[in-house]
C-alpha cells in the first residue's frame, strides 16, 4: 500500500510540475492536449500518439537549439514569430534552449559569437542547428560573413558538430533565390555546403512554422528525425503534391478553369491551372497546414502556387503565370504549342509544295518508265 | 518492262503495331492538347471532363508503350524488312548508296527513287529518329505521370529522367516532341503516297494487307 501511495504522490507531483511549465505560460491543459493532437495529425500519426507527444513535451530534456542566418531575408524567422502569441509552438522553442538567434537574441557582438562557440564545444553532437538562408561558396565564401567568419566556415563548424541540422526555407535547403541564375555568389543549400552533416530540409518560401514545430516534436517524442524522401524532406509534410490535396482540385477534374484574373470562374473559386499554378509539380502540405495559424494559403486566396518549396523554383517554375516555360530562342509572346502548331503547318505547306512539283514532273517520269 | 509480282512484306505484328501507334498517337495528341491547353467545358463541378481526358491519355500511353516495345522486339525476330538493320542504313554500303539516291529523288535531282522492297533508306533512317522521339515521349510521360505517387514503383522506375531536366523542362519537352511527331505524321503520309504514285508499289495499301508489288526477280 505504501508503494501505491508513493506512486500517487509522484503522479500528483508530476502534474504540479507540468502546471509550472505550461500553465504558467498561459496554456491550459485542454489547449495543450489539443495542440498535441494537432501535431500528431501533422505528423500523419494516429491520434493515439497524442498522449505520447504530450508526455514527451512534459518531460522535455531541453536540447539546445542554435539558429543561424546566412543569405536570407529573415522570412522564416518572421513566419515563426507570426504565430499567434503565446502559441505552444513558440514555447516549444522556449523550452528548447534557444541559445543563439541573431534576430531575437539579446546578446550582441563577440559575446553572442562566444555563446555560439561555447554551445558547439560543450554540446558537441547533442544540439540542433537550424539554418536559414543560403551559403555562398564562390571566392572562398566572402559574400556572407558573420563576426569575421564566412558562412561556409560557420556552417561547417556548427552544422558539422550538431546532432542534426534543420534547413528552414528554400534558400537553406537548395540555395533558393540567391542561387537563381546567374547565382553571382555561388549560393548553395546546407547539404551542399556541409556534405557530411545530417540535414533535414524544410523548404518553402517561407517554410510553414507548423512543419518546423512538428519536426522538433517528432525528435522530442521519438528521439530521432522523421522519415524523409530522397531530397531530405520529411514525408509527413512533403509526401504529397499540392495539386492532390488542393481544395480547388474538383474544379480541375471537372474541367472548370480560371481564364483571366477576376473573371467569373475566378470569383467562383475554380481551378488556377491555366493561370500558371504550379501545384501539380510541387510537394508541400500547404493545402492542409495553411499559413499564419491556418488562416489561408496562396491557392486558397486565389493565386496560383509558384512552386516555392521546389529546388531551383525561381529558374524552373517561371513564368509564374504560365503553364509552361518559355521556349529558348523564341520571344516570350510565343508558347511552345504555338511554335509547335506553326511547325506542323509549315511541314504540311512544304510537302504540299513538294507534291505540286512532283505532280508536274509526273508526265516526264511516265515517259521515262515506258522507255525502260 | 519488268513484271510486277505481289510479295508479303509487312508481317502482321508490324501492321498491328503501326495501327496501334496511329490510334494511340491520335488519341494521345487530342487528349494531350486538351490537358495542356485546357478549356472550360464543364458546367458544374460534378462533371469529370479533365478526369476522363487524363484517364484516356494514360490508358493510350500504356497502349502506345506496349506497342513501341513490341516493335523494338520484333526488330530482332521479324523478317528482313522489319529488321533493325533497315533503320541504320548508313552502317551498310548498299544503304548509303540507297540513301543518297533517295535523297536526290526527293530534291528532284533524280526522276525515280531507287527501288526498295521494304522501307526506302531515307525512311528507315527517319524511323530510327521517330522511335527515339517515341522513347523520349514515353520516358517524359511516365516520369511526369509518376509525380502523383512519389516513392512508388513507377516513380522509382522513371526517376532517372529528371537528370535531364526539371519537371517543367520535361513538360515542355513532352509538348514540343508531340508537335515534332505530328509534323512527322504529315511527312509520313505524304511520302508513302508519293512512293505509291511514283513506284506503283502499293505502298499505301501494303500497311493494311501486308502485300507490296515488287519486281519479279526479287
Amino acid at each position: 500500500m505504501d508503494k501505491k501511495d508513493n506512486e500517487q504522490a509522484a503522479v500528483a507531483e508530476e502534474r504540479q510540475m507540468r502546471k509550472t511549465v505550461w500553465e504558467e505560460k498561459g496554456i491550459s491543459r485542454r489547449d495543450f492536449m489539443k495542440f498535441c493532437t494537432a501535431m500528431s495529425a501533422a505528423l500523419a500519426l494516429p491520434v493515439t500518439f497524442a498522449p505520447k507527444i504530450a508526455r514527451a513535451l512534459d518531460e522535455v530534456q531541453r536540447p539546445t537549439l542554435v539558429w543561424l542566418e546566412f543569405q536570407d531575408c529573415a522570412g522564416n524567422t518572421e513566419a515563426l514569430l507570426r504565430s499567434s502569441s503565446p502559441s505552444v509552438a513558440e514555447i516549444i522553442l522556449d523550452v528548447l534552449s534557444l541559445d543563439y538567434h541573431e534576430t531575437i537574441m539579446a546578446a550582441a557582438g563577440h559575446q553572442a559569437e562566444d555563446a555560439l562557440m561555447k554551445t558547439v564545444r560543450e554540446q558537441k553532437g547533442k544540439y540542433i542547428a537550424v539554418v536559414e538562408g543560403s551559403i555562398p561558396l564562390k571566392d572562398d565564401g566572402i559574400y556572407c560573413c558573420v563576426g569575421g567568419k564566412s558562412a561556409r566556415d560557420l556552417a561547417r563548424e556548427v552544422c558539422g558538430n550538431a546532432f542534426a541540422t534543420i534547413a528552414v526555407g528554400t534558400c537553406a535547403a537548395y540555395g533558393g533565390i540567391p542561387a537563381a541564375a546567374p547565382n553571382p555568389t555561388g549560393a548553395v543549400g546546407v547539404k551542399d555546403a556541409v556534405p557530411g552533416a545530417t540535414v533535414i530540409n524544410l523548404p518553402g518560401c517561407p517554410l510553414n512554422p507548423d512543419n518546423l514545430t512538428a519536426t522538433v516534436i517528432h525528435f522530442l517524442t521519438f528521439g530521432k528525425l522523421p522519415a524523409t524522401d530522397s531530397q531530405g524532406r520529411p514525408l509527413f509534410a512533403y509526401g504529397k503534391r499540392i495539386h492532390d490535396n488542393c481544395e480547388r482540385r474538383p474544379h480541375f477534374d471537372a474541367g472548370q478553369y480560371v481564364e483571366q484574373w477576376g473573371d467569373m470562374a475566378h470569383r467562383r473559386g475554380h481551378c488556377l491551372y491555366k493561370m500558371g499554378c504550379k501545384g501539380p509539380e510541387t510537394w508541400h502540405n500547404c493545402p492542409i497546414q495553411r499559413y499564419n495559424d491556418k488562416t489561408s494559403w496562396p491557392v486558397g486566396a486565389g493565386h496560383g502556387c509558384v512552386g516555392c518549396s521546389e529546388a531551383n523554383f525561381w529558374d524552373t517554375m517561371t513564368p509564374f503565370y504560365k503553364r509552361l516555360p518559355n521556349v529558348p530562342g523564341f520571344g516570350i509572346e510565343y508558347t511552345a504549342d504555338q511554335i509547335g502548331a506553326g511547325l506542323a503547318i509549315a511541314t504540311a505547306a512544304a510537302f504540299a509544295g513538294h507534291g505540286v512539283i512532283s505532280a508536274l514532273r509526273r508526265n516526264k517520269d511516265t515517259e521515262g518508265k515506258k522507255e525502260e | 518492262m519488268e513484271k510486277l509480282v505481289a510479295k508479303y512484306v509487312w508481317e502482321w505484328p508490324v501492321r498491328i503495331v503501326h495501327w496501334v501507334n496511329f490510334l494511340s498517337i491520335l488519341t494521345l495528341s487530342v487528349t494531350g492538347i486538351y490537358i495542356g491547353w485546357a478549356k472550360t467545358l464543364a458546367h458544374d463541378p460534378s462533371q469529370y471532363v479533365m478526369g476522363w481526358m487524363r484517364f484516356v491519355h494514360f490508358v493510350a500511353g500504356y497502349a502506345f508503350t506496349i506497342s513501341v516495345i513490341s516493335r523494338i522486339c520484333w526488330a530482332f525476330v521479324g523478317n528482313e524488312y522489319a529488321n533493325w538493320r533497315t533503320f541504320v542504313p548508313w552502317a551498310f554500303k548498299d544503304g548509303r548508296k540507297n540513301m543518297k539516291e533517295t535523297f536526290l529523288f526527293y530534291v528532284f535531282a533524280r526522276p525515280r527513287p531507287p527501288h526498295a522492297v521494304g522501307h526506302n533508306a531515307m525512311a528507315g533512317a527517319a524511323y530510327l529518329w521517330v522511335f527515339l522521339l517515341y522513347l523520349v515521349m514515353i520516358c517524359t510521360g511516365f516520369a511526369l505521370y509518376a509525380q502523383y505517387a512519389p516513392g512508388s514503383l513507377l516513380s522509382r522506375a522513371f526517376g532517372w529522367v529528371y537528370i535531364f531536366g526539371s519537371s517543367q523542362g520535361l513538360r515542355l519537352t513532352h509538348h514540343c516532341v508531340m508537335w515534332l511527331l505530328l509534323a512527322f505524321a504529315i511527312h509520313h503520309v505524304y511520302s508513302a503516297w508519293l512512293m505509291d504514285v511514283k513506284e506503283k508499289d502499293g505502298c499505301m495499301s501494303s500497311i493494311f494487307g501486308g502485300w507490296k508489288s515488287v519486281h519479279e526477280e526479287e
